[in-house]
């Protein structure tokens, strides 16, 4: 059982050549891909430990377009996998052997930036930054960071509820997009939220925000513009300890301060980082914690006082502030790119994302130290802390004979300790096909059931992204099997 | 099992065998919202009590039937608070109530609404199934969000056994100032501010006045108040003045003229249909009597919707409590419904009819 085979769970029969017939009629030359030479570069997404080839590739040009593939797919009764940057990193973009594959990434265009209602309407493909970029003028900004924001569209943003750095006091992907305008699978225009703050009838917006391309095909999204603060400053704090440095998050928390960021790197986080980018971390801590405030010039004043005396209470080794614009981005910028830093270090590695109660932090850290140990398999760690949600970077090379499927059960353990910590198997990268099972540790039956059922609401013939996010009741069934056989089944909380 | 909720899923599968209808009950303090009551009593209240609550962790989880007053207290015991503001609407408010009914107060245009707080709910279908959905973590995406689909479901999808919530801290400082304006300038102006990092978090234009309220941090607030000028409220007013909107108890809302609530785009012009209070920025505008054919096209129109908020039940069933959707979201809300509750036994009615 692996988690590729979750994807052809389900295998359709479709007649490929009526199917090429049917899109040429639809879509321009060069938005139809059907050589396997054209399609490889789409075989999958962040998550490249799996690839698929799709059967087909449709790079619609506009919305019409798209509706014009998801009514053939439809009618045809052919899966539809969407996607956007593919710097997802669970799988949710790999393609379906039977199903077309739809890049919304021509979709690109910001339509509106409206400075007075502070909204901007961009179509789907429009990358993250772009967005950012096209409201400075105007002294507002998308809130939503994720790390991968030169890269990752808005599309796929929505479809898994992205993060960023700034999250706990701005928000995530869900609450800053107003209204999102999507195709169902038989191809009808639907319009989810508006322009104001609430639309009549159930929150279907929130629906749609993670819900992984499995209910809509997102074509156009209306999101929230945030006023720039005035001044940002970021306090970077070494702690010779993990245990001190998770401490201190509860103790910025419990101290009634709400930072702008709050992150966490580790020992082997930060040597990957600091050679990288010079940041200008310290090498002999054995964690670092980031802390931002933002406001105007009196209230940032005011709050970096209050963190720093609590971070010194905490036992922090060291304190810097930084002292200009350009010193806060570089000391962000070690952060941002922890990941390609740790890739730099590896020929592969899998990034896990557990939340968890921010109390677990350190133990967290000392049982994925134990782990390590145990699948001889490096580890790094990034943590969004102010939010619990965990980023361990699982090291392998894919060229070793069962270094993957050691990486894999690595990952597997931790998130397994995530949910018995009374967290969560994913935070804000999705469940994909890359946790899919793992939904049985988290989910009763009847919840997976409930699922399936919301799922159908949408899409009566599960057409849209087929064996993601949610498994059959068969496979969660086989999983709850094999835990039995090899570790006490997680307590229920 | 708890034997109350064994107790409800006897009762949900008797109601669901025999075409039996129930109608959930908290405090019972929102049943003028929504469509009318139909159905045999289901009465939630008696679940009570916090459940988990960790102020380093911002969340607090509580079963429905806590009474709202109950839970605030605890929280401002270690100085933290539901930042969304909810309306109590009487004494008997519970936890279950508000997230089913899905308003939220004055602070609303500054950090959001119920549904962007609610983290995790423990629902009881019309399966009579228990289900957890989310968790008691900021972040959480395995699964789909159902509990931010609970939110304002007026618990047509199922009865609200328990509800996460995130929490935060107590502003610590607030002002409130006072500027004469009128309609178009005060719109004007509450859209401009809302561009600036300002720390705005509630307004309200009525008769010619408009009202801000500052809070945060002490040097935010007082920079905020220099930069605004405008006349500053004396503080006990000020609170009276703002719980009287969250409340509506505000001379505005008393009288027997049916009260709509238009949720509209803050930056839509001024409406003219009748005697309007605005709130949110200019993003909610509350409105007293008028004609609900002009009033849902005005809405429309200005791309919002229209909700009929208090009226006698005659009216409501005349022209309906909420917007009427449009295919296919009607079609996905009558699908939705089916996946919890399949022989609709909750609330029938309460949001839209057939559902
Ligand atoms: C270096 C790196 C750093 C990252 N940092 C973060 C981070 O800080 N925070 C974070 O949250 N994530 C992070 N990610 C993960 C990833 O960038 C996000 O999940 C992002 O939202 C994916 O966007 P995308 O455009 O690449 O979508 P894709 O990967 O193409 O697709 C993701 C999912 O969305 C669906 N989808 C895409 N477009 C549409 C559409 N138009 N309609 C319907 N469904 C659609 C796909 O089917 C798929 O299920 C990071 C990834 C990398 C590689």
């Amino acid at each position: 059982m692996s988690m590729e085979d979750t994807i052809a769970d389900r295998r359709f029969s479709i007649d490929r050549a009526t199917l090429i017939r049917r899109l040429r009629e639809v879509l321009p030359v060069q938005a139809l891909l059907a050589e396997e030479e054209e399609m490889r570069p789409y075989d999958c997404d962040g998550l490249t430990a799996y690839r698929q080839l799709p059967l087909l590739v449709a790079l619609p040009e506009d919305e019409a377009q798209a509706q014009a593939v998801l009514k053939v797919c439809h009618q045809l009764q052919v899966p539809v996998v969407p996607r956007g940057a593919a710097t997802g990193l669970s799988g949710g973009a790999t393609p379906h052997p039977d199903g077309v594959l739809v890049s919304l990434a021509k979709l690109k265009r910001i339509i509106r930036v409206d400075p007075l209602s502070r909204t901007a309407v961009v179509q789907p493909g429009v990358r993250n930054l772009a967005v950012s970029e096209a409201a400075a003028p105007y002294g507002l900004y998308y809130a939503p960071d994720p790390s991968s924001q030169i890269a990752c569209t808005i599309g796929g943003n929505v479809a898994e509820n992205a993060g960023g750095v700034h999250c706990l006091k701005y928000g995530l992907t869900v609450h800053n997009v107003m209204r999102v305008r999507g195709l169902t699978i038989e191809g009808e225009i639907v319009e989810f939220g508006n322009a104001a703050l609430d639309a009549a009838g159930y929150d279907l917006l929130a629906l749609l925000n993670g819900s992984e391309g499995l209910l809509a095909m997102i074509t156009e999204v209306t999101v929230k513009l945030t006023p720039k603060p005035e001044l940002a400053q970021v306090v970077i704090a070494s702690f010779d300890d993990v245990r001190k440095a998770g401490d201190a998050v509860a103790s910025i928390i419990a101290a009634g301060i709400i930072p702008a960021g709050l992150e966490m790197m580790d020992k082997k986080a930060i040597h990957a980082v600091e050679p990288y980018v010079n940041a200008g971390y310290d090498m002999d801590a054995e964690a670092i914690l980031l802390c931002e405030s933002d406001g105007t010039p009196e209230e940032v004043a005011e709050e970096i006082g209050r963190m720093t005396a609590v971070l010194e209470r905490s036992g922090a080794a060291g304190i810097r502030v930084s002292q200009n614009e350009a010193e806060r981005l570089k000391f962000w910028a070690g952060r941002k790119a922890a990941f390609p830093a740790v890739g730099r270090l590896t020929p592969d590695y899998l990034c896990m994302d557990g939340t968890i109660p921010r109390k677990r932090l350190a133990e967290m850290l000392e049982a994925i130290a134990a782990l390590s140990g145990k699948y001889a398999l490096r580890c790094a760690n990034v943590f969004h802390a102010g939010d619990g949600n965990l980023h361990p970077l699982i090291m392998y090379d894919a060229n070793q004979p069962g270094e993957l499927d050691r990486a894999t059960a690595f990952g597997s353990e931790i998130l397994e300790l995530s949910v018995r910590f009374g967290g969560t198997i994913t935070g804000e990268h999705g469940v994909g096909i890359e946790k899919i099972l793992l939904m049985a540790e988290q989910f009763t039956e009847a919840e997976i059931g409930a699922f399936h059922r919301l799922k159908a609401a949408f899409d009566e013939h599960g057409l849209l992204n087929p064996g993601k996010g949610v498994p059959t009741l068969a496979r969660c069934r086989e999983y709850t099997q094999a835990r039995a056989g090899t570790a006490s089944p997680a307590p229920r909380l | 099992m708890d034997t109350l909720i064994e107790h409800w899923t006897a009762r949900i599968n008797e109601a669901a065998n025999a075409g039996g209808k129930l109608a959930i009950r908290g405090g019972g303090s929102k049943s003028f919202y929504g469509g009318p009551e139909n159905g045999e009593a289901l009465d939630v209240g008696g679940y009570r009590g916090i459940v988990a609550y960790e102020p380093t962790e911002l969340v607090v989880t509580a079963r429905a039937g806590t009474p709202l007053a109950e839970l605030a207290a605890a929280l401002a015991e270690k100085g933290q608070w539901l930042a969304f503001e909810p309306p109590y609407f009487g004494p008997a408010a519970t936890v279950g109530g508000m997230l089913a009914s899905g308003l939220s107060g004055p602070r609303r245009q500054a950090v959001g609404a119920v549904r962007d707080f609610v983290l995790g709910v423990k629902l009881l279908n019309g399966l009579g199934e228990v289900l957890s959905f989310g968790g008691q973590v900021m972040k959480n995406v395995a699964g789909y969000d159902v509990p931010r689909l609970i939110a304002g479901s007026l618990g047509t999808l199922g009865v609200v056994l328990e509800v996460s919530l995130k929490v935060l801290p107590l502003p610590v400082a607030e002002k409130s100032l006072r500027f004469a304006l009128d309609e178009a300038a005060a719109l004007q102006k509450l859209n401009q501010w809302g561009g600036r990092p300002l720390p705005i978090s509630a307004s309200a234009w009525h008769d010619g006045i408009l009202t801000l309220r500052l809070s945060g941090a002490a040097a935010a607030v007082a920079a905020a108040q220099r930069a605004l000028a405008g006349e500053v409220l004396d503080d006990a007013e000020a609170a009276a003045f703002w719980s009287s909107l969250r409340e509506q108890t505000h001379a505005f809302f008393a009288g027997n003229p049916p009260l709509w609530r238009l949720s509209l785009p803050s930056v839509a012009p001024p409406q003219a249909l009748g005697p309007t209070l605005i709130e949110w920025g200019g993003a909610q505008r509350w409105l007293r009597a008028g004609d609900a054919t002009a009033i849902r096209a005005a809405a429309t129109q200005a791309g919002g919707h229209a909700t009929l908020f208090r009226a006698d039940d005659a009216l409501k069933t005349a022209v309906g409590v909420f917007q009427p959707l449009t295919e296919p979201l009607a079609r996905i809300h009558r699908n939705l419904k089916r996946a919890f509750d399949p022989q609709a036994v909750f609330n029938p009615g309460r949001l839209y009819p057939g559902l």
